[in-house]
């Protein structure tokens, strides 16, 4: 059970004056079970990336293999691609269209092809894993709040059972409350479901929270991959590239240059409390 | 996916037909349009093919950016060329069975070939050249006129500004949205045509929506700077003449000239 990219280019409108590219030579395996974090400023191909792991988009050149097969191989069966791969856009308005809730999240599964039960089943499984109850199913998803439209956005895939779910920065735009609720459903796929994760965010505390693995894109290339402590490490470069380490990592790295012997890795609040307490204690 | 819609899409070089003024290029269009009606023979054709080709390439866009608009004419294209073609009583070059092919007919419908394409070809250069702020801006100054006998002329050209603005938008969110319900398995592909038109609801239904929300919070911005229709508003960007524009006026007029001229020639 792994994705593994190889040579992947993705080139825009090529041959003509908006020719661009998007991706560029993209190499790298995710593992069964992973919580990979994939950031990069604006337009620097994370979302192109994402696209191409569920085939909506075809690369100009390069591969693509899921549990070891080629997904460009002639006859490959895309739609059960995208069933395996649960790809969740940004914005769950150019998603839900039903009357209510629970039909809408009953489209996934249907297109599978399942009898009506099954069908059903997984809409309630996988609406109860978002954290809705049985009060939301008659209400029109137009109505709810953005939190709420996300979660049902979110039911919708996983109602199809991925074993890789893809999220485009689920949390824009959300209250720190509904982004806590959000991750920490995610999050929790991840460790009872062993979900692979793939989560696009632009919060690098997220990251430095959630994450096993970060993959940092710019320009369309991978610049880094690693564990985010030791991405992280590399801070400067980052704000090079219109990134940054989350805050905490700035207060840290201040500390040490004032002599302070404190561990440089640091990235979460709660580590820099324990490393600062233990600085403490050293004096 | 969607990407084939030429209309309306700006392809951005600089080039010196891109720097001129849409008045200038509106009364060129015009003009070319016009001449193509005028000419009677070969020699007129031959004269706006040359017109046309130097135009195509002083405007440095590729030429297949030109021809993908001809797509939607081949239909009537070929209508029209096979009505002219076997319906034209004449001196018989061919015949077989009911159909027959006359001299009159084979130039008659050439000439009709000739004519559509270049009439498309003449404003898809139009349109590929001029943004679709300049090309409402140019008609609206054009058809100022209009407004002494109550045509709200800023309106319409507000409305049509717009409406073209809203079209790249829309068609790229047309894509979001099917790509968003591909991935929950959606097939807007295969089926026959009633499965066909159910599958497009998904796609629908969400850009209706956004487009109404947009449309909303277009109307909301636009009072909130006071926007309140055509009169006493000035431009930022005023249209002015240049000296590239005079030279394209004096060449539009002896090209018209010569294609009337030419009428009469043989």
């Amino acid at each position: 059970m792994s994705i593994k990219v190889e040579h992947l280019n993705h080139i825009y409108g090529e041959g003509t004056a908006f020719e661009q590219y998007a991706l560029k030579d993209v190499n790298f395996t995710i593992e069964d079970g992973e919580f990979v974090g994939l950031i990069g400023h604006t337009g620097s191909g994370k979302s192109t990336l994402i696209q191409h792991l569920n085939g909506l988009l075809r690369a100009s050149s390069g591969a693509i293999y899921y549990n070891g097969e080629n997904i460009y191989t002639e006859g490959y069966d895309m739609k059960k691609l995208r069933s395996k791969v649960g790809l969740v856009f940004q914005y769950p308005e150019h998603q839900l269209f039903e009357i209510d809730v629970f039909t809408d999240v009953c489209f996934g599964p249907k297109n599978l092809g399942l009898p009506k039960t099954e069908i059903e089943a997984r809409a309630r499984e996988a609406l109860s894993q978002v954290g809705l109850d049985e009060s939301f199913y008659t209400q029109s998803p137009f109505e709810l709040s953005g939190g709420q439209k996300r979660r049902v956005a979110i039911a919708g895939v996983l109602a199809m059972e991925p074993e890789v779910l893809i999220l485009d920065e689920p949390t824009a735009g959300l209250d720190p409350r509904g982004r806590d609720e959000i991750l920490d459903k995610i999050s929790e796929l991840h460790r009872e479901r062993n979900m692979t994760i793939i989560l696009v965010s632009h919060s690098m505390e997220d990251m430095a929270r959630y994450a096993d693995r970060l993959l940092v894109m710019n320009h369309g290339e991978k610049a880094f991959d690693g564990a985010p402590k030791e991405v992280f490490k590399h801070y400067k470069e980052l704000e090079k590239m219109g990134l940054a380490a989350p805050q905490i990592t700035y207060v840290v790295h201040e500390l040490r240059e004032h002599g302070v012997d404190i561990a440089d890795d640091l990235t979460t609040v709660e580590e820099a409390r324990d490393g600062i307490l233990k600085a403490l204690k050293e004096l | 996916m969607l990407r084939e819609i030429t209309l309306g899409q700006y392809y951005p070089v600089d080039s010196p037909v891109h720097r001129l003024d849409p008045r200038t290029k509106l009364f060129g269009t015009l003009v070319f349009l016009i001449s193509l009606f005028l000419s009677k023979n070969i020699w007129g054709y031959l004269l706006a093919t040359v017109v046309l080709a130097a135009v195509i390439r002083l405007t440095r866009v590729p030429f297949r950016f030109m021809v993908r608009g001809l797509k939607a004419i081949l239909f009537l294209l070929l209508i029209s060329v096979s009505f002219n073609l076997f319906l034209t009583d004449g001196e018989v070059l061919f015949q077989f069975w009911i159909f027959k092919i006359t001299r009159e007919g084979l130039e008659t419908a050439g000439f009709m070939a000739v004519r559509l394409i270049y009439l498309v070809l003449g404003s898809t250069i139009m349109t590929l050249t001029t943004t679709p702020n300049e090309l409402t801006d140019g008609l609206e100054k054009s058809l100022g006129v209009l407004n002494k006998i109550g045509v709200p002329v800023h309106e319409i050209s507000m409305m049509m500004s717009i409406a073209l603005r809203f079209i790249p938008i829309l068609v790229e969110e047309t894509d979001k949205i099917m790509k968003a319900q591909m991935a929950r398995g959606a097939d807007f592909e295969s089926g026959n045509l009633i499965q066909k038109a159910k599958s497009m609801v998904p796609l629908l239904v969400p850009l209706f929506i956004s487009a109404f929300r947009r449309a909303t919070d277009l109307a909301m911005a636009m009072e909130a700077r006071c926007y309140r229709g055509g009169s006493g508003r000035t431009k930022m960007k005023p249209l002015r003449y240049k000296s590239g524009d005079r030279v394209a006026y004096a060449l539009e007029f002896v090209y018209l000239a010569g294609m009337a001229g030419l009428r009469y020639l043989g």
